[in-house]
């Protein structure tokens, strides 16, 4: 055992990098269920994002651009979902799960010319003096831009539904859609906003990973990723901040059970590689023993004739 | 009432499509079972190479059929018996976690011939193959010996199965060899194909002072890990990842199944397909050792040549002892060759690698 291989460090920034796409994803996937609207598509969102991100930014030659592109694409699937829902009035958990599906088949067919392709590399944002800070600036002040977008994301989804109108409107339409829309809010219309909401950043999440954190393109990358999101959002209770909390520590899990293993500790290595997952749920679960519950019309369908 | 009529009708159904096969339709049909995407680089692409290779050398008289990302267990057993209804003559399966699947859907299908790769269970339709992969291991774990300078050398292990602890085993012996101070740091990823945990996993060795990584996972990403690190150096896994080359990559072991994908499918047009046993290596080209790039030095590419040509030859094997266990007790004696009995079953490391082998 060496565990003196491991540079805390370097195993906190890189955390931080591994959980960002569940970050952004699963905030999003929050703000689509305040909304009342349950969209299992996580996952084929972040793939057609991963792929559109990965192609502009290799065309363009600009991450940046790159990631606009992701979270276009990501919209753009998920407003097929929110046709299906919304407009066709189908079956969310049915239509969520076609549309996985129907985004791991169309990121394959568009990728099909990016594979073994390098994209452009995004660069850290540059803090100046501030990355030199011993410990804290290598944590704080040495990542990309998205990073820093992740947690703004989180804290300006955590304002908006806490603070403003408009996030009382939002839980108002998750919360009873027969209500709201009797008080005169377009119902449909906010829950595609919001659907749309979600698909960007599943699609920035998907980008993160693709640009990123691997960085290249490689058919199906994603790997489960959206369904973490989707989980993480249930077991945060609906908030933001837990959202934060679950997804650095299970990135954070994640990453230290790789150090452990590399490091020879000797505790089997089949419970580090399912700590991630335990430790998580448990963390959020006895967070989540106060009275907080699902959006009252969660994955219901809404029609203003009923 | 209903329902015994359209039972019967289904019963007709398959009795038409059974006999289809029984008496030779036109086309004989190939069908591929592939754990990961066909675009991935690695291990399912070279797979699917050989099912295009298939259908050139053989023209009009197959049809293949593929499906990809074929999780292992129940999944793979309904993709298998969905492939047999269609009226597929022939099955490759081509990851170890098939074996049980492929051994039920075959009892169910006694006129569908089947082919799992990289395992060990047969019966009368199931022929297993694999390609000896550690051979092109030793290779590697001599050119990783030889160019390490950390002595640290990452390696990122799948899932705990024999023919992966021999593939670490055979890199390990060699890299001790012609380095004695060299160290191997292990990680178990649990997975064939998960690009992002693939690139964390390279990234912690790579943090923990590793200079070279070996992978046993399906992506390339590893490779592009390496590549942002800079001077870390990796090898080709299953299929030749090129576009890596001349550095990180700097030599790889390809995966060649297009011969034996075209003979094994003649067999079954011909008729004479019978189960057996493959197991083949870098001598019949199963096993091929990528183009060994620059970035190595050409006096350690010599010797790794010499030792592919002698492995090819058979003048050597990989494990040749004298050999011990990783507790120490003696494996092969001076000179003694391991017998194929124990590499197929291997479960053990050998004297020098640190750490437990999840069991």
């Amino acid at each position: 055992m060496d565990l003196g291989a491991i540079n805390p460090i370097l195993l906190i920034a890189a955390l931080m990098s591994a959980a960002t796409p569940i970050l952004l994803a699963a905030t999003g996937e929050l703000v689509v269920e305040r909304s009342g609207v349950l969209n299992l598509g996580v996952e084929g969102m972040m793939i057609v994002g991963a792929i559109c991100g990965f192609a502009i930014a290799v065309e363009t030659g600009s991450p940046m651009i790159g990631f606009v592109a992701a979270a276009v694409g990501g919209a753009a699937l998920s407003l097929l979902f929110a046709l299906l829902t919304q407009v066709a009035l189908a079956n969310q958990v049915a239509s969520g799960l076609a549309l996985t599906l129907f985004g791991l088949g169309l990121s394959a067919l568009l990728g099909q010319s990016y594979v073994g392709v390098k994209p452009p590399r995004m660069g850290d944002v540059d803090f100046g003096l501030l990355a030199d800070i011993p410990v804290l600036g290598p944590i704080l002040f040495s990542h990309d831009p998205v990073l820093y977008i992740g947690v703004l994301l989180v804290a300006a989804v955590w304002a908006t539904l806490k603070l403003t109108r408009l996030g009382l409107i939002l839980r108002a339409v998750g919360e009873n859609h027969d209500a709201a829309h009797a008080l005169g809010y377009k119902v449909v219309r906010i829950r595609t906003l919001a659907i749309m909401f979600g698909g960007a950043l599943a699609g920035m999440g998907g980008a993160y990973i693709s640009l990123i954190r691997v960085p290249q393109w490689t058919e199906g990358m994603t790997a489960g990723v959206g369904w973490i999101a989707l989980a993480l959002v249930v077991f945060a209770s609906w908030k933001p901040w837990r959202v934060l909390l679950g997804a650095y520590l299970f990135g954070g899990i994640t990453q230290l059970q790789l150090n452990l293993q590399g490091a020879g500790v000797a505790i089997p290595v089949e419970y580090l590689a399912m700590s991630p997952y335990i430790i998580t749920i448990v963390v959020l679960v006895i967070l989540s023993a106060d009275r907080s519950a699902a959006p009252g019309s969660l994955g219901r369908t809404f029609h203003a004739s009923n | 009432m209903k329902l015994t009529t359209f039972l019967a009708g289904a019963a007709v159904a398959l009795g038409l499509a059974t006999g289809a096969v029984a008496d030779g339709h036109e086309k004989t049909k190939v069908g591929f079972v592939y754990v990961g995407p066909i675009g991935d680089g690695g291990w399912t692409y070279e797979h699917n190479k050989g099912r295009l290779a298939v259908e050139e050398a053989l023209g009009d008289k197959v049809e293949t059929v593929y499906v990809e990302n074929v999780a292992e267990g129940p999944d793979a057993e309904r993709v298998m018996t969905q492939m047999a209804l269609d009226g597929a003559d022939l099955i490759f399966t081509t990851s170890f976690g098939y074996m049980d699947a492929t051994i039920n859907v075959a009892q169910k299908f006694p006129n569908v011939k089947f082919e799992h790769a990289t395992g060990y269970k047969r019966a009368e339709n199931v022929s297993t193959y694999s390609a000896r992969f550690y051979e092109g291991r030793a290779i590697q774990g001599h050119i990783a010996g030889k160019m390490t300078e950390s002595n640290i050398i990452g390696y990122i292990a799948s899932y705990p199965i024999p023919e992966v602890i021999r593939g670490i085993n055979s890199a390990y012996i060699h890299a001790a060899k012609v380095n004695p101070d060299v160290e191997f740091k292990i990680i178990w990823v649990y997975t064939w194909f998960d690009p992002a945990k693939e690139a964390d996993a390279a990234k912690a060795l790579i943090e923990q002072g590793a200079d070279v990584v070996l992978q046993h996972t399906d992506s390339t990403a590893p490779q592009a890990a390496a590549q942002e690190a800079g001077n870390v150096m990796t090898f080709g896994q299953a299929s030749d990842m090129a576009q890596y080359a001349p550095f990180p990559r700097v030599s790889s072991i390809i995966d060649d199944w297009a011969p034996y994908y075209i003979a094994r499918t003649q067999a079954v047009i011909d008729g004479t397909w019978e189960s057996m046993d493959t197991w083949d290596g870098i001598g019949p080209g199963m096993v091929a050792i990528g183009e060994i790039s620059d970035a190595v030095p050409a006096d350690v590419k010599e010797e790794a040549l010499a030792m592919k040509a002698a492995i090819a030859d058979g003048s050597y094997h990989p494990f040749t002892g004298p050999l011990k266990k990783q507790d120490g007790s003696d494996w092969l004696a001076d000179g003694e060759v391991a017998d194929d009995g124990t590499l197929a079953g291997m479960n053990f490391y050998v004297e020098g690698i640190t750490g437990e082998i999840p069991q």
